[in-house]
């Protein structure tokens, strides 16, 4: 009784000691763990850790968090990806690969949950975290406490993901879990409830987060910078967070419906007793469209950055780019049906669906023709970041004009659910969105850290992600047109797809490369930090305000709030002192408002995942006692009055006059070598 | 949970309008959230299945006293925060209180009703639409549930703290938290009992 009352349905069989394939990936895991814990405890950096990182309430900290979570989310994702490349290689005719049918569903699933919700979406924040303030001259976001939160959640819900691989099973629906497949009579192990908290965790941490960025645009631009001289990255991002705003209560509810069903026995998607699985899908689909364009437009603010930057010209077009990033937005919520053309809804309703899907190709071609235009007669430099932002302008192009094909319902009756849908969608989440990320690290790393990454390790990286890509998405194009289904885990010879999915695999094992070499890249970097260290702050010849403070920036990002009059306003201010060198602002410092550090986020982010295990598992004693404790931590921070300080003028000073010293010693040093 | 500002000054009257818009925005999504689950309702709101429809959930003379309390709740705590901008700390709690009074009654009602319909045989296990059902009532019950838990809590910090601006400030987004429960069970009453008893 005691039993039942504290474990609920756990057992220690919920172990898969019978299946080596998990057995060794969790045993790597732990490993791993171990290390860190280990060298954390070697080198006593606990406290540290605790005091500078795990109640940060630090816009940068809380960022770069965030990135971490990701990559290391990217390499359980792509792990994911190669096991099902080796087994599509595999497993023809007679051979039956290496990984059974439930295994290999809960792989699928699992690789496109963790990509879009704990590698893309964590990175994105990561960077509007770190970017956003910095780029509209604030100090910190709107609500820093409300930041760590959002990303305590975040981690609990991929956490709950890691743990799935070793207690119990994952699920095996696919990554948006239709019913009535994900329902409880055809799902009946725990590894849909995982997936349901995971998701809940996770998306309860981006609706926060992404309350806190919009009003941190909205509310904390600098004086003068109008919504119109905005950089195009907060555009782009202001456009993502109103989507994020609008789209993810709409999947929250309906997980939560899904959580009924399967909880308490409703009926709302259920195949029996009146359900509607074709309302999931419209629902998740609602929600499903836009957060393609979350991700995707954080990407094209990167890339207009990038490309501004690196062809030394303003951007072509701002108020067009502006314009079509708004269309992009307002659209994203008229076509979702594309996605179901199939299902059942008729010719009407899908010719509205596939007319409304080419209109909203229109502004993203306008964007492509802009960043063109820049490029144009520009004087360009081919860093790293810069070959990324090609790359994509060539592969998103492909991408979205495969995409287009299927806007057009006739098409998409042949290719809905092949793998040239599968390929169409890698195009553009790889080429689109991976691209950007990979080039704004390349870009804004030298800000965040204050040292420049290796160049040469970073165009190898690039080479090989590219053509690694079309090496494994290529042939899914074909495949698909000859009528190869997605999510296949064996096929027959006669279907003659093997040698395709031979080459591939070959492909991932390419972009296992790439991303080698981009690990590679950061800890040569690191490693030779003295050499890449970057002390100006501004070692691209920037436009935007974050180039203007140093890197890494002092805690509180500006010592004086900017004033600004312009477009690319420390682009201005740099002609302007090109103009007049002798005018030197004179700094008067004053006492700047910062708030304090809380654990209170780390503390609900811990009983907020222990809360959902419990629920997982159906642990009754588990789950009021870490429900209660979660609600009390959120309760008692609202009895704390003293949640922020003053930082004194002088130690404002003091840290300015550091950077200028550094700056001074760099230029006398550079006036030298140049002599 | 409340941030100074951290830079502009952007109080107006003492009110913090940088948390104020937030929760604003906050109350924003939670409409959206519920215009889901609304939609989702009136797809299954005809999914019976043999058991009864929404005429036999309540009797509207019912429903009608508990939209009246609800509205009235939202009266007296218009009363509290007019009190609380004059700095009248008394009147405040004393409107406050009424407030929370009405907000239980108004939730017991609904909770009975609920359970009244759960012992007869009507569970939300029974239909697509029983499920749709529950669950609208429910979740915004659940939100008042919430609701009263906040009202208990400020009026446990406001004779810590009296009517300083972080207070003045939570009791304005409790406001317009209050008054959105309002709208939503306005809306539960026309799109679930007035329409359904067309």
């Amino acid at each position: 009784m005691l039993e039942k009352l504290i474990f609920g349905n756990l057992t220690l069989d919920a172990i898969p000691y019978h299946n080596p394939i998990i057995m060794g990936a969790g045993m790597f895991m732990g490993l791993v763990v171990i290390a860190i814990l280990g060298s954390i405890t070697y080198f006593r950096k606990w406290g540290w850790l605790w005091s500078e990182w795990l109640t940060s309430v630090d816009h940068k900290k809380i960022g770069i968090m965030y990135i971490l979570l990701a990559f290391v989310m990217l390499l359980r994702g792509f792990t994911d990806a190669i096991m099902m490349r080796l087994q599509q290689a595999m497993a023809v005719g007679s051979h039956l690969g290496y990984l059974p049918p439930e295994h290999y569903d809960q792989v699928f699933t699992a690789h496109g949950v963790i990509m879009i919700f704990f590698m893309a979406m964590a990175f994105v924040f990561g960077l509007m975290n770190i970017i956003i303030p910095e780029q509209i001259g604030a100090r910190d976001v709107a609500y820093p406490y409300l930041n760590s939160l959002s990303f305590w959640l975040t981690a609990a819900g991929a956490l709950l993901v890691n743990v799935s691989l070793v207690i119990g099973d994952f699920a095996g629906a696919g990554w948006l879990a239709y019913p009535p497949l994900s329902e409880l009579a055809y799902s009946p192990t725990v590894g849909m409830d995982y997936y349901l908290w995971a998701l809940t965790l996770s998306g309860i941490g981006t609706m926060l987060g992404g309350i806190n960025l919009f009003v941190t645009i909205i509310k904390m631009r600098c004086p003068g910078m109008t919504l119109m001289k905005m950089p195009l990255f907060v555009w782009s991002c202001l456009c993502s967070l109103i989507l994020i705003l609008a789209a993810f209560p709409v999947l929250n509810i309906t997980l939560f419906m899904l959580f009924l069903d399967r909880f308490f026995g409703m009926h709302f998607f259920t195949a029996t007793l009146g359900g509607n699985p074709m309302m999931y899908v419209n629902l998740i689909w609602t929600w499903g469209h836009p957060e393609v364009y979350i991700l995707v437009l954080p990407a094209f603010g990167i890339y207009s950055e990038v490309i501004a930057t690196f062809c030394k010209k303003t951007l072509f077009g701002y108020t067009a780019m502006v314009w079509a990033t708004v269309a992009i937005t307002v659209l994203s919520f008229t076509v979702w049906a594309h996605h179901f053309f199939t299902m059942g809804a008729g010719a009407d309703v899908n010719s509205f669906f596939g007319i409304a899907t080419m209109i909203i190709s229109i502004p993203t071609g306008v964007k492509i023709f802009n960043w063109l235009a820049t490029m144009w007669r520009g004087r360009i430099t081919y860093s790293v970041a810069m070959m990324w932002a090609i790359g994509f302008i060539v592969t998103f192009a492909i991408g979205g004009m495969t995409g287009v094909m299927m806007s057009v319902p006739g098409i998409d009756f042949q290719v809905h659910n092949s793998v040239f849908l599968v390929a169409h969608f890698h195009n553009t989440i790889i080429g689109g969105v991976a691209f950007g990320l990979f080039a704004a690290v390349n870009y804004w790393f030298p800000k965040i850290f204050g040292i420049k990454l290796n160049e040469r390790l970073g165009k190898y990286s690039f080479w090989l992600w590219f053509i690694g890509f079309y090496v494994a998405f290529g042939p899914l194009y074909y495949l698909g047109l000859k009528g190869m289904t997605r999510r296949l885990e064996h096929y027959s010879a006669a279907s003659g797809y093997h040698p395709f999915l031979v080459i591939a695999a070959i492909g991932a094992f390419i972009i296992l490369c790439g991303i080698l070499c981009q690990a590679l890249q950061v800890i040569v970097s690191i490693k030779d930090h003295k050499k890449m260290r970057d002390v100006t702050g501004d070692p691209w010849d920037g436009r935007t305000l974050e180039w203007s403070i140093a890197s890494p920036p002092p805690f509180y990002n500006f010592a004086e709030t900017p004033v600004v009059d312009s477009r690319d306003p420390f682009w201005a201010q740099k002609q302007k002192q090109k103009q007049h060198p002798e005018q030197k602002a004179q700094v008067v410092y004053k006492d700047i408002h910062m708030p304090k550090n809380t654990s209170v986020g780390f503390w609900i982010g811990v009983f907020g995942g222990i809360f959902a295990f419990a629920m997982v598992w159906t642990m009754p004693l588990i789950i009021a006692l870490a429900g209660i404790t979660a609600l009390t931590f959120v309760i008692v921070r609202t009895f704390d009055w003293h949640i922020d300080y003053y930082v004194k003028a002088d130690e404002v000073a003091k840290t300015e006059a550091a950077f200028e010293k550094l700056q001074l010693a760099f230029s006398a040093q550079a006036a030298y070598l140049t002599f | 949970m409340t941030t100074h500002t951290l830079d502009k000054n952007n109080h107006h009257g003492g009110l913090d309008a940088k948390v104020i818009f937030g929760f604003w925005v906050f109350i924003v999504t939670d409409c959206i959230m519920f215009s889901g689950l609304f939609s989702t309702y009136a797809v299954l709101s005809h999914s019976t299945f043999g058991n009864i429809g929404v005429a036999q959930t309540a009797s509207l003379p019912f429903v009608l006293v508990q939209t009246l309390l609800f509205l009235t709740s939202v009266l007296t705590l218009g009363f509290g925060v007019a009190a609380s901008t004059r700095g009248n700390f008394n009147q405040t709690m004393l409107w406050l209180v009424i407030t929370f009074a009405l907000g239980a009654i108004f939730l017991s009602m609904g909770y009975h009703q609920l359970a009244n319909l759960y012992t007869h045989g009507h569970t939300w296990r029974d239909s697509a639409f029983l499920s749709a059902y529950f669950t609208v009532i429910g979740l915004q019950g659940l939100h008042v549930l919430i609701g009263l838990l906040w009202l208990a809590i400020l009026l446990i910090q406001l004779p810590l703290q009296k009517l300083s601006d972080t207070m003045r400030t939570r009791l304005c987004c409790f406001g317009l938290f209050w008054d959105f429960l309002a709208m939503l069970w306005l809306l539960i009453f026309a799109i679930v009992y007035l329409m359904g008893a067309i």
